[in-house]
């Protein structure tokens, strides 16, 4: 007879919610429940403040790619996977900078406009894929997003190579810093509500076994499609938002940083949750900020990073954190028959 | 009129080439490798580097950049998909990441400049139809005609090949035939990737190997794949003629930017008429189970 | 004089291949009948259903449902006009709990249309159809994840979430293959009663003797082909069943 050992997990004695339903029975448990939420809120609210411009300019960096994180989970719930978040990124960022450019319109239009143009035009361009398996959507998002760029620079047309510069800005960096916060935060615990609803049931539905949602009499691609147009625009949003904050749009908005950064975000904070694309969009930037010597390697930095929590933990930051909070681990011994 | 014919003849076979690798990989086992335009490049740059660095006789860098890509391309395999196989989020990502990662580590390492040439086989040209073609190009429409004949040969008619589609197509009903379906998807990406370092060893001195071309051609590849079907050499075949012609006569009557405003049009086209591809056997508006 | 029957299907054909799955299977069926749908393994009847019910395109052939042609349609299309259907191999949301199962086609526009619904109302909807199905309520089997629940419970399972429709036709692909005699016996009472309803229904099965008490009709389909079409007796005393079933005697 040896001894070996078992892994337990348990869950912790204070879960008290059950969907939409609390059982609240004391403070503690209240807070169990409203300090991971609040807490990372406040802190995110009021970083700014307190660290430099630099960081805080690092911080709205973080904010644009957690916001095109949080268009590919949405997206990725309703089983599409995309390869060129950039795509969309650059179409809003080219419709906003072209109102801005040719027709001297403040941000304050364009930037609706090119949301919800943005969302309108993408989900057009994409829609006789969603009929497709999925390694199509990935494909034709990636492929769309390389020739963008290529055929800007071949046609010229845009600004071309150089671009449209000195597009209007916003009023000042504390605009910039919380209008982008406040749209993660909006997009972050917006699209949680919305995937509780039976709505988000049916899409999360769609992304596992469309089959069987066909056979419940929904209609799929009409579905996919919105979850596209609500992805597609909140990803022209940022792009949009990019291009009055650099004051230039270039072939750089079709970027295949664009594309990247998001998806190594969602790999590594965890797929799913919406949470951990945000996660991992303020884990990852800053990150690579402080690793900036490495200029060049960035993308290989963000790549690699992808690859080995895909293998290694496929779940995620997130989801790891979790289920620490909510289980606790244990080793047991058990008797092994040799 | 003859130059047409016989650029838009190369161009057709240069873009089949490129393209076969991806699409067999896929074909045969279901595993798109987006890695492609990475090893592809990686194979340029191997080539040079035993060449120009360590000297060997320019045959044998070609061959062993050749091994060296499939070696890879097997070990990508065996190390990172073969733990993610069957979640398509993880495969796709995983290839994707190493491939970005292999080809931007490369432009890191400095692959952008001009000196980056790796010389023809043969020096020199020949007149076809008084058309003047060098002998590289010559030679990469033989070798590619003759790998795509082989390659749909191998695939249509040997025991072997028709074991390989057959996974792609049923991985379960293969198992149950004795197929040990990760051998043969791992045989599967080493056998892309050979052929993406064939491809690029070939086509890479007809110009100079720069880390975007990387890109360029994982583009062609789907292109090629999205407008022939990807599982069908036949598609593949018929696409890069498709592609390759309309490219030319773009390329030579209205300027050479179009070149890739006529691989988009023809992505948008097939899509809406026909999504699954020219030759696509995944009718996917047909067969909903 | 189509508009009489309730589902008529003509001659209709599908073959993959070089295999012919399905070979001009036609009959017609009134409202209320309870048709059983029998035959050896590999005889078309999954794919006739599906060619039915839209997830196989036809070859040629035309499926009339209460006078509108519906053949070829999309699933959804076909099973918002009142055609619900189970999968022989189950197919349920793996991870979403047993009720949430059942959220899905309540959303659908058929439902909302009978019944209105909002976000919480459907999720009472959902425990009640589990209970028509013998889930009880008060038990901890709604609640857990579809995944984690044996096979005959995802049949169950399967058979609420067509009901959830509001159908007023019934394909049932193999209910009871993978139940055991206490999950057979549990369920045949739910079956009878919506006979008793009125509800029109197809059923293809294997276990004969639970079938044949409650159909009124029976078809038999080899290789693709019609070779029966008649009440249970008449059916099996066929010569051409038999040699179906059984095979010819080696001279």
């Amino acid at each position: 007879m040896a001894v070996g050992y078992r892994r337990e997990r348990i869950d912790r004695g204070i879960k008290a919610r059950c969907d939409d339903i609390f059982a609240l029975s004391s403070y503690r448990e209240v807070l169990y429940l409203v300090v991971p939420r609040v807490l990372p809120v406040l802190l995110l609210l009021v970083i700014p403040l307190v660290v430099g411009i630099y960081w805080a300019k690092v911080i709205v960096m973080a904010c644009i790619i957690a916001i095109l994180a949080l268009s590919w989970d949405l997206m990725f719930a309703a089983g599409m996977i995309s390869l060129g978040q950039a795509l969309f990124f650059g179409i809003g960022a080219y419709i906003a900078g072209s109102l801005n450019h040719y027709l001297g319109l403040p941000p304050a239009f364009t930037i609706p406009i090119a949301t919800i143009g943005g969302g309108i035009l993408c989900t057009l361009l994409l829609s006789p894929v969603l009929r497709l398996r999925g390694i199509y959507f990935a494909m034709v998002t990636l492929a769309l997003s390389l020739m963008f760029v290529r055929i800007i620079e071949a046609t010229r047309i845009l600004g071309g190579t150089e671009g449209m510069t000195a597009l209007s800005p916003f009023p000042s960096l504390w605009v910039e810093v919380y209008l982008s916060l406040i749209v993660v935060l909006l997009c972050l615990f917006g699209f949680r509500r919305l995937i509780n609803t039976d709505y988000g049931l049916v899409l999360r539905g769609i992304g596992e076994n469309d089959r069987a949602v066909m056979s419940g009499g929904i209609n799929i691609y009409w579905y996919k499609a919105q979850t596209l147009f609500i992805g597609s625009a909140v990803a022209a949003f940022a792009g949009a938002f990019t291009a009055h904050y650099q004051m230039v749009v270039g072939m750089a908005a079709f970027a295949l940083d664009y594309s990247i950064l998001p998806l190594a975000a969602v790999v590594v904070g965890g797929s799913g949750t919406f949470a951990g694309a945000a996660l991992g969009a303020l884990i990852l930037v800053p990150l690579s900020e402080a690793l900036r010597a490495f200029v060049g390697l960035r993308i290989v930095f963000y790549c690699l990073a992808m690859v080995i929590f895909i293998v290694a933990l496929p779940e995620g930051i997130f989801h790891y954190l979790q289920r620490r909070y909510h289980q606790f681990e244990r080793l047991v011994e058990v008797e092994v028959r040799k | 009129m003859g130059a047409v014919l016989v650029y838009g003849l190369i161009n057709s076979v240069i873009l089949a080439l490129t393209a076969i690798g991806f699409s067999l990989t896929f074909g045969i086992s279901g595993v798109a490798n987006l890695a492609h335009g990475g090893l592809y490049i990686l194979a340029g740059y191997l080539t040079w580097q035993l060449f120009i660095h360590l000297g060997l006789p320019y045959a044998l860098a070609a061959v062993l950049a050749v091994i060296i890509c499939g070696v890879i391309g097997a070990l990508i395999y065996r190390l990172v998909l073969l733990r993610v196989r069957g979640l398509m989020l993880s495969e796709v990502i995983a290839t994707f990441g190493l491939g970005i990662a292999i080809l931007e580590a490369l432009r890191w390492a400095g692959l952008i400049s001009y000196k980056y040439k790796l010389p023809a086989f043969i020096k020199g040209g020949l007149q076809i139809g008084g058309v003047a073609v060098d002998y590289q190009r010559f030679l990469a429409v033989i070798i590619g005609l003759l790998l795509v004949a082989g390659l749909w040969f191998f695939t249509h008619r040997t025991k072997i090949g028709l074991a390989f589609r057959g996974i792609a197509q049923n991985e379960r009903t293969a198992l149950a035939y004795g197929i040990e379906s990760d051998q043969a998807a791992m045989l599967s990406v080493a056998f892309g990737s050979a052929l993406a370092a064939v491809a690029a060893i070939i086509i890479l001195p007809l110009g100079v190997t720069t880390v975007d071309i990387g890109y360029e051609i994982l583009i062609i590849a789907f292109a090629v794949g999205i407008v022939g079907g990807l599982e069908s050499t036949l598609g593949i075949v018929v696409a890069a003629f498709l592609l390759g012609y309309s490219q030319t006569f773009a390329a030579m009557y209205i300027g050479t930017h179009w070149i890739m405003i006529v691989n988009l049009i023809a992505i948008v086209l097939v899509l809406i008429i026909k999504p699954s591809g020219l030759f696509g056997k995944f009718k996917e508006l047909e067969e909903r189970v | 004089m189509k508009g009489d029957y309730f589902l008529k299907v003509d001659d209709l054909s599908k073959r993959f291949g070089g295999v012919i799955a399905v070979d001009k299977v036609s009959f017609d069926l009134q409202q209320g009948e309870f048709l059983g749908l029998i035959g050896p393994n590999g005889s078309g009847k999954t794919t006739l259903v599906n060619l039915i019910t839209g997830f196989v395109k036809p070859d040629s052939g035309k499926v009339i449902y209460r006078g509108k042609d519906i053949t070829g349609r999309m699933p959804y299309t076909i099973a918002n006009l009142g055609i619900a259907r189970t999968f022989q191999m189950v197919r349920p949301f793996y991870h979403m709990p047993a009720y949430k199962n059942l959220i899905i086609p309540l959303y659908s526009p058929r439902v909302k249309k009978l019944s209105g619904g909002k976000y919480g109302e459907r999720d009472h909807v959902a425990i009640d159809l589990l209970e028509d199905v013998g889930f009880e309520r008060d038990s901890f089997v709604p609640y857990k994840i579809a995944g984690s629940l044996p096979h005959g419970y995802l049949k169950r399972m399967e058979l609420a979430r067509c009901m959830a429709l509001r159908p007023d036709l019934i394909i049932l692909d193999e209910l009871f293959s993978g139940m055991s005699m206490s999950e057979v016996a549990s369920t045949m009472p739910i079956i009878e009663k919506l006979q008793e309803e009125g509800k029109t229904m197809v059923v293809i099965e294997h276990r004969l003797r639970e079938l044949f008490r409650v159909a009124n009709r029976v078809i038999v389909l080899n290789f693709g082909r019609k070779i029966a079409d008649g009440t249970p007796a008449e059916v099996m005393n066929s010569e051409a069943v038999k040699k179906a079933y059984l095979g010819t005697e080696a001279e």
